[in-house]
């Protein structure tokens, strides 16, 4: 369900903070990605 | 006759029978566009202006070419000396693509001979078009330069080889700057039309997204165009360069994963900065899913599996579907979720003239770099211009 706005703020606040939310998850997420992705380096540590 | 048996057998291959038939209808169908005006060709109208011709020659054909950029900014400004093999062919590739686009152009704009008004008559400085149209006209030139030196040791020009090669960090600067610029703006086009655009893929972000997904399409087509180039072309290469091929594909397809994995995010941004995550349930909201899925996370997943097994089999076809993608994005933007919302008699689908000179502009570039890569040194050091530890590394030189 759509959350109903009725004012600019009010959007803004719902948008910015999901943002906030996707950016702090987005940033450990990458972390944990970057692990992955290098795991299959060698022995000097990169591709 | 066995001669000239032999010699019809070696003009009428698979490959030039059918590239010579697509460049044939071509030329052909070139004739019409230029004697009878666009409406003979296409299905161009006032309403759906730019077709085919923008969306996949101009708009693909730049993203496709950014391996050039790419791979010169990884040698030269970052000093990732063990990618030099891939940089002339990546230069090689950039300059044809740019020269097609350009030459796509001629058939798109109504009155081709007045390409040059922007920089001559009238400069239209506040116009986005102007600016993508001054970077192209820039980077195609430095792209040129770039890859005189592999006509001029062919040509056994070696004083204005030797100028044209001091010359290559200042145009690899140049090049980045003028791709940043031009490659971002194509993106920021799409700005101007925010009520025509889908919401999913309208974003205030799109210069951002259409430089980010540059890069993608640059290290991508760098590893796809090797795959081919090595299947094709290996009897044109030398030691160093099938040396080098597994570290270019490893390191490409490593950095395309990571730039996947945040063009996969600031993509996420997109959606929550419009609040759009009510339309993915739609119809068209299903399609940005697979885009959005398909072509942008799973290459990321198979690429980073690809590079942690050293599987290079698994990188070498993740490019392909990422260079899809590409495809497919652009396609998107320009015509699929364009003017989404008008009915579909009045939604525009390309000729199949349209697409008929799109394929031929495809294989003319292809016959083109056949072409260059069967005479030039881009696959191998010329050895005049080696030095000792080179010469020694490559004893198995086949040119």
């Amino acid at each position: 369900m759509e959350p109903i706005f009725y004012t600019c703020q009010d959007y803004y606040t719902h948008t910015k903070g999901v943002l906030y939310i996707l950016m702090i998850a987005a940033l450990i997420g990458i972390a944990f990605f970057w692990r992955f992705l290098s795991g299959g380096d060698d022995e000097e540590g990169r591709l | 006759m066995p001669d000239n048996t032999m010699a019809a057998k070696k003009l009428f291959t698979p490959f030039n029978v059918v590239s010579g038939s697509i460049i044939i209808a071509g030329i052909v169908i070139t004739i019409m566009r230029f004697t009878m005006g666009l409406d003979a060709v296409t299905n161009l109208t006032n309403d759906n202006p730019w077709g085919l011709w923008i969306g996949f020659d101009l708009l693909v054909g730049v993203a496709l070419a950014a391996g050039g950029y790419v791979t010169s900014a990884a040698v030269y400004l970052f000093g990732m000396k063990k990618y030099h093999s891939a940089v002339r062919p990546a230069v090689l590739t950039g300059f044809l693509g740019y020269s097609l686009v350009v030459f796509a152009l001629a058939y798109d704009v109504g009155i081709p001979w007045r390409l040059p008004y922007p920089f001559l008559i009238q400069q239209g400085t506040t116009s986005l078009l102007f600016e993508v149209a001054g970077c192209v006209a820039l980077y195609l030139t430095v792209l040129f330069l770039e890859f005189v030196p592999a006509p001029l040791e062919w040509l056994g020009f070696k004083k204005a080889r030797e100028l044209a090669v001091k010359l290559t960090l200042a145009l690899t600067v140049l090049g980045c700057v003028l791709s940043t610029l031009h490659q971002s703006s194509l993106g920021a086009l799409f700005l101007i039309a925010p009520s025509k655009l889908h919401p999913l893929w309208y974003s205030p972000y799109l210069p951002v997204f259409f430089f980010i997904s540059s890069i993608i399409a640059g290290l991508s087509m760098v590893i796809f165009e090797s795959t081919l180039s090595h299947h094709y072309f290996a009897d044109k290469m030398d030691a160093a360069h099938r040396r080098e091929n597994e570290g270019v594909t490893l390191g490409f397809g490593k950095s395309a994963s990571l730039v996947l994995a945040g063009y996969f995010i600031i993509k996420a941004m997109g959606i929550a900065g419009g609040n759009n995550w009510h339309l993915l349930g739609t119809s068209y909201g299903l399609w940005f899913l697979v885009e959005l899925l398909g072509f942008v996370a799973l290459p990321s997943f198979l690429y980073a599996v690809g590079v942690r097994n050293r599987d290079l089999k698994l990188i070498k076809w993740t490019s392909a579907w990422t260079v899809l993608g590409i495809i497919i994005n652009r396609l998107n933007v320009s015509l699929i979720a364009f003017n989404w919302h008008l009915p579909s008699s009045q939604r525009y689908f390309p000729h199949w003239m349209e697409i008929a000179i799109s394929v031929f502009i495809v294989t003319v570039g292809i016959v083109v770099f056949r072409f260059i890569v069967t005479r030039m040194p881009i696959f191998y050091e010329h050895p005049e211009y080696m030095d000792i530890t080179e010469k020694t590394a490559s004893t198995e030189a086949i040119p």
